[in-house]
């Protein structure tokens, strides 16, 4: 059980002023000096220690990620640090209510990680849609600059480090790190292929790291507490607090910082109140937003929520933005809803994902109404296999993941809709 | 892919937004804009611009933004850019609106975790009051969007209207709200749940009770 005292987002509900004053007096910027003073590599290994791992979906670790940036500019080109906060996945919902209501977090944790990495600056690739929430951030950065907390000598550190802000223009795409890159450079937002990777050559050809705000944000606290406090919540390889966003059919959803590896059921009963009318009616949850496979009820109950115990289910953990659906829900129109998404938010550039996104959707569409025959099920699931895997980003791969889980754990219900149909019209033409 | 192509290229429209130019403020706003990116860089400033200039055609109008043909050809000239490399930023963000729109742009979230809390019936609601998804209403007061998920889950069903997000709707909330935007008022933003103050469980936070009343500091615990 996670005690508040342990909460890295104190001001998570924003019950408090997100402003300097504020922050400073819960702890941000507490001699930020002396934190840069332990050097890049000790704070590299701090983080490698710790065992965090990336926060916005792949679980990369961070520290590592960090180490493989150029220890030294040999031709001239300063590095950059890329905050992803074009949180669009659904179900994601925390790195908004960390902009919001505890920026000072993420800018602290931008200097140091960006720091850690040698950067000269760092962009937050904030999404459009978050309006007031990139005002917020941009008084935020403001106020850091007046304070001298980051510009030429950031916390009188002697180190030159800015922090800009940059507004996505709702293209769910952006969150992939190369699409984000090349929308940062005023194109498009259509992924670059890899390699080179952006550690190598990202933004305007420099190397580069691509962070999400949460795994940027948790950084300075890591620090001050040392990497054995943080390592010290959850299971092996899955260490650290997280903040849950639970959405959908509980009884009260919510965003909450928990500790690693909690089972489902005493996240849901301790945080949301429970199932909407009980843990028997709960069908299946999606447990890491929209691009993971959903699990049935009775394999996520007792299963802890965390990157191993997601993956041993056949899903992830994803940014553990949790989608719970109960027995009320049309759950073929639920997934066919995801995939009219990913039909929207495909970038267009490579064949299998474009044509293929609008083509799952459509049968999905058939499929809500049983109006297919049952070998297109099997259709469907071979075209997900041609669109998975053979895209540049892996939006190919979000899309076709939601639809091979429900394939997997509801084909019975897919085939009912198309023999009850073709009953009802066989009645019919009687 | 979104289905978006440009408004035509018309004789009136050249007439109406030819002479398009940056107010004095927007000016200044948009040369900030432009110094946060590298020198020679500034085509990375493509993205606020367009934004800048969509909110004065909006202002403009008295209606909520787009992008007329000659302005998005007036911020590629302003960034020394090819036209057609402006124009391939403004048809691919789906935030850039290439049509003409009402006096308030109503967006209200379809996604599933919106879906599996009830956002179809605020597209009911919408529909009740005669607005049609792509188009303005008949009173020109309305332009109603289809959105993908706005990241609002925890806070579900909701809707972005302006630059303002509504959250926790019923459909007697969204019509209180679109009620009150009508008359020129301006609605609570946010969560419409009574009580609730943002992402926490409704009905008082389960963690962090300490924060509520105070600015609570944690560190002499640790």
């Amino acid at each position: 059980m996670l005690h508040d005292k342990d909460r890295i987002f104190t001001n998570l509900y924003g019950y408090q002023d997100w402003r300097l004053p504020a922050a400073r007096m819960r702890g941000d910027w507490d001699d930020t000096k002396a934190l840069l003073a332990r050097g890049p590599d000790a704070i590299i290994d701090e983080i490698k220690a710790s065992g965090l791992r990336g926060r916005g979906g792949a679980g990369f670790p961070t520290g590592m990620k960090w180490s493989f940036m150029p220890k030294e500019s040999k031709d001239g080109r300063p590095s950059f640090l890329v905050v992803n906060a074009d949180e669009s996945e659904p179900g994601s919902c925390k790195d908004r209510e960390i902009i919001r209501h505890d920026p000072h977090k993420l800018l602290e944790g931008a200097l140091v990680a960006g720091f850690a990495m040698r950067a000269r600056a760092a962009y937050i690739y904030i999404r459009g849609e978050y309006i007031r929430e990139a005002e917020t951030l941009q008084a935020a950065i403001d106020e850091a600059y007046a304070a001298g907390l980051i510009g030429k000598d950031a916390c009188g550190s002697d180190y030159a480090f800015d922090i800009f802000m940059h507004r996505g223009g709702g293209a769910y795409i952006c969150g992939e790190e190369t699409a984000m890159i090349e929308s940062l450079e005023g194109k498009k937002g259509q992924p670059r292929l890899k390699p080179p990777f952006p550690a190598g050559a990202g933004l305007y050809g420099c190397p580069t790291t691509v962070n999400n705000v949460e795994s940027i944000a948790v950084a300075p606290t890591i620090l001050r507490r040392g990497a054995a406090w943080f390592a010290s919540f959850g299971r092996d390889n899955n260490k650290g607090t997280k903040l849950f966003q639970i959405s959908g059919h509980v009884e009260r959803p919510c965003v909450v910082e928990e500790a690693m590896s909690i089972p489902f059921r005493e996240l849901i009963e301790k945080h949301c109140g429970g199932i909407r009318g009980g843990w028997n009616n709960l069908l299946a949850v999606i447990p890491g937003g929209s691009s993971v496979p959903l699990v049935p009820a009775e394999q996520i109950i007792d299963a802890p929520m965390d990157f191993d115990g997601m993956k041993e289910l056949g899903s992830g953990l994803g940014t553990a933005g949790i989608i719970v659906m109960d027995k009320s829900t049309d759950i073929v129109r639920a997934i066919a809803r995801l995939s009219y998404f990913y039909k929207h938010e495909s970038c267009g550039q490579c064949t299998p994902c474009r044509e293929g996104t609008g083509w799952m959707w459509r049968v999905m569409e058939r499929l809500r109404e049983g109006d297919a025959a049952i070998d297109e099920i099997d259709m469907l699931q071979q075209v997900t296999k041609q669109v998975e895997g053979h895209t540049i980003c892996a939006l190919g791969d979000a899309a076709a993941w939601p639809i091979q889980g429900l394939i997997r754990h509801f084909r019975p219900e897919l085939e009912r809709r198309i023999v009850e149909r073709q009953r009802t019209y066989a009645e019919a033409a009687e | 892919m979104a289905d978006r192509s440009p408004a035509p290229d018309t004789p009136e429209l050249r007439q109406r937004w030819g002479g398009f130019a940056f107010t004095p403020a927007n000016k200044a706003e948009a040369d900030r804009a432009i110094a946060r990116y590298p020198q020679g860089r500034q085509r990375s400033a493509i993205m606020p611009l367009l934004f800048i200039a969509q909110r004065q055609v909006g202002e403009e109008l008295g209606t909520a933004g787009w992008l007329p043909l000659p302005v998005i050809e007036y911020v590629a000239r302003y960034l020394d850019m090819p036209v057609v490399r402006a124009l391939e930023v403004a048809t691919f963000y789906f935030m850039y609106n290439l049509q003409p729109m009402g006096r308030h742009h109503v967006q209200v979230c379809g996604t599933t975790p919106c879906m599996l809390r009830g956002s179809d019936a605020l597209f009911e609601t919408c529909y009740r009051r005669g607005m049609k998804k792509g188009q303005v209403s008949a009173d020109g007061l309305w332009s109603l969007t289809e959105v993908e998920c706005m990241g609002n889950c925890a806070t579900a069903p909701m809707a972005q209207i302006d630059d303002d997000n509504y959250e926790d709707l019923t459909p007697e909330r969204l019509d209180a709200i679109l009620d009150a935007l009508a008359a020129g008022q301006r609605p609570k933003t946010g969560t419409q749940e009574p009580g609730r103050h943002t992402s926490e469980p409704a009905g008082g936070p389960t963690t962090l009770t300490a924060m509520v009343d105070a600015n609570h500091d944690y560190r002499s615990e640790w």
